[in-house]
């Protein structure tokens, strides 16, 4: 494993565990955001009730 | 019983908002297709192409998916066809929609497949079927499993009979999949994402820390260690020529700027019908971008440190190099890893189960795009939507498992409709969105309800960087695959491979065949859309 290996690596992984913890710090700082936020898993799609 | 308190209830309901948004975004595509693309197009140098796309592409289209999604939805459309109407006044308008229902259904016919593929492997090794003494009867199984050997060899195991194939398992799949759109049980899938995809997140934590501890498994061939595997995967230049050469060839950002699509759903077709469905208070800007680094952790951290650097360390660079289609390393790798480890059934099991599981998850969400269309355009129910669509993509699976010899149909499909097609139909999306929509009502639509602020310069990004972008990539490869003949021995470009393979031809004769329905399907939904704007004009003079 070269230099250029262990930078792009240690930017990667770090860039990337960087951003998902301050998604997780933005998530649990902000007051009612348990209410507004969503995924594609959560949100319901109303045709399921019309079944 | 004790009640909870406040405080209590409010974390709990963070974390898991937290694990919901980010394991929604976690599938196949993660542990399986990015580790087969990076290591096709040279490991370290794939990473470049790749970040790139992820900050100029992944993100801001992903913002300008769920913004288009909600403000269509605002306006009575949630399928594609529909919500590309409202935005752009033009008669041709939803037709581009087309792409936007045979990508998530096309991906769905192979992805379904690979699907299948886990669910096998979690089986066999919670009946203890998969202890296999070398890395190259892994590879021998693999291969035998998937009929990657010669077209219509899926179908049954040699020894093992229908039951042990691949096929039985798909088949179970579809009545899984299909059962639970079917009776609507999909509700279900946010309690699995906040639950099942942490385990499957600490499942691959723990498979890392082996991996990263392999050392030299095979004192005899002391270059097949674990640094040199990380080497493979990080180092830019790994390939024949250098990282400049990897990086001149407009394929490999092509293939980077796919996957960030493909693993980030975006350019599916999916997000903005689902987005369709969102009040207009709710946030889309920090909920995509947590559901971006979920996913971008997953990916890189996990995928990127797990899969190449065990296929590499057990069975060489040679495999590495020319791996067993996109998605087939890690079914080859990673149970020579599980062979390495303490309770390695129980792990080998509990990775693929769980990789199935979100596998299910991603299925269930590619039918919706079409679902929506088939109920708002043609007026059908839920049900018959849903037995529409799995005639439809069983043929398409059907397709893919019999023309397996190398796996040419898989490999297709996924390269003209994963790659090309999410491609195209990001390109599409952004330009409407920058262009027609309009940058600033655009983001006065994602900044609605947002919880964090998006920088103004991801205006510039989303109407500038990213169509030229997109659009330059996209002229070079298009120059060299169909315009140019290459000049190395042995290298073939993709008009080489359209007019030299049937199994290619046949396979885009489905893609164009699906299309067509598709366009068909949207024509009629026009006429019926533009009967009932008429009826309202007359009730409302």
């Amino acid at each position: 494993m070269t230099l250029g290996g262990w930078i792009v690596m240690a930017l990667s992984v770090g860039g990337m565990t960087g951003l998902l913890s301050w998604c997780i710090y933005k998530v649990v700082s902000t007051p009612g955001s348990t209410e507004h936020l969503h995924s594609t898993a959560d949100i319901e799609t109303p045709d399921i009730e019309d079944d | 019983m004790s009640q909870a308190s406040p405080g209590k209830e409010a974390w709990a309901s963070r974390i898991g908002v937290i694990l919901a948004v980010t394991g929604s975004a976690v599938g196949l595509g993660n542990f399986l297709r990015f580790p087969g693309l990076a290591a096709q197009y040279g490991g370290g140098a794939f990473m470049i192409p790749y970040a790139v796309a992820f900050l100029l592409l992944g993100l801001p289209i992903a913002w300008v998916e769920w913004s288009m999604g909600r403000y269509g939805g605002a306006r009575g459309f949630n399928s594609s066809p529909g919500i590309y109407r409202a935005i752009w006044k033009t008669p041709a308008a939803p037709y581009f929609g087309v792409l936007s229902m045979i990508v998530p259904v096309m991906i769905y016919m192979y992805y379904v497949y690979v699907e299948a593929w886990c669910l096998a492997y979690a089986m066999r090794y919670l009946f203890g079927a998969m202890d296999f003494g070398s890395a190259a009867e892994y590879e021998q199984f693999f291969s035998a499993f998937v009929g990657e050997g010669g077209h219509g060899n899926a179908l049954m195991i040699p020894g093992e009979g229908l039951l042990g194939s691949a096929v039985f398992f798909l088949v179970v799949c579809f009545a899984i999949n299909f059962t639970l759109i079917y009776r609507g049980l999909t509700r279900g899938i946010e309690w699995f994402c906040k639950w099942a995809m942490p385990a499957l997140i600490v499942c691959g934590l723990i498979v890392l820390v082996r991996v990263l501890t392999l050392g030299t498994p095979d004192p005899a061939i002391p270059e097949q260690n674990v640094l040199a595997g990380l080497g493979y995967m990080w180092n830019p230049g790994t390939n024949e020529g250098g990282l400049l050469k990897s990086l001149a060839n407009p394929e490999i950002w092509l293939a980077a700027a796919g996957q960030i699509f493909f693993s980030l759903s975006v350019g599916f077709g999916i997000i903005i019908t689902y987005s369709s469905y969102l009040r207009r208070e709710d946030d889309i800007a920090l909920s995509s971008v947590t559901a971006c680094a979920g996913n971008g952790f997953c990916e890189v951290a996990l995928g990127g440190l797990i899969t190449i650097p065990a296929a590499f360390v057990f069975l060489g660079v040679a495999f590495v190099q020319n791996p067993p289609g996109t998605f087939g390393m890690g079914f080859v790798a990673l149970p020579n890893v599980f062979g390495q480890m303490p309770a390695g059934n129980v792990f080998g099991f509990l990775f693929f189960f769980l990789l199935f599981l979100a596998a299910v998850t991603s299925s269930l969400s590619m039918l919706q795009p079409a679902i929506a269309l088939l109920e708002e355009g043609l007026g059908l129910g839920r049900k018959a939507s849903v037995a529409m669509l799995g005639f439809i993509t069983a043929v398409g699976a059907g397709f893919v498992v019999f023309f397996s010899k190398d796996f040419i149909a898989l490999d297709t499909i996924d390269f003209w409709i994963g790659t090309f097609g999410i491609y195209v139909l990001a390109t599409f999306q952004v330009i409407l969105f920058g262009w027609v929509l309009g940058v600033d009502r655009g983001f006065e639509e994602l900044r609605r309800g947002a919880e964090i602020r998006i920088p103004t310069f991801f205006k510039y990004v989303i109407k500038y960087v990213a169509p030229v972008y997109l659009l330059t990539i996209i002229g070079f490869w298009f120059h060299n695959e169909f315009l140019t003949v290459p000049d190395e021995p042995g290298k073939t470009t993709r008009l080489r491979q359209i007019l030299d393979s049937l199994e290619v031809q046949l396979s885009l004769a489905l893609i164009f065949t699906v299309g067509i329905l598709f366009t068909l399907l949207i024509a009629q939904s026009v006429k019926r859309w533009k009967a009932a704007e008429r009826a309202q004009v007359e009730v409302i003079p």
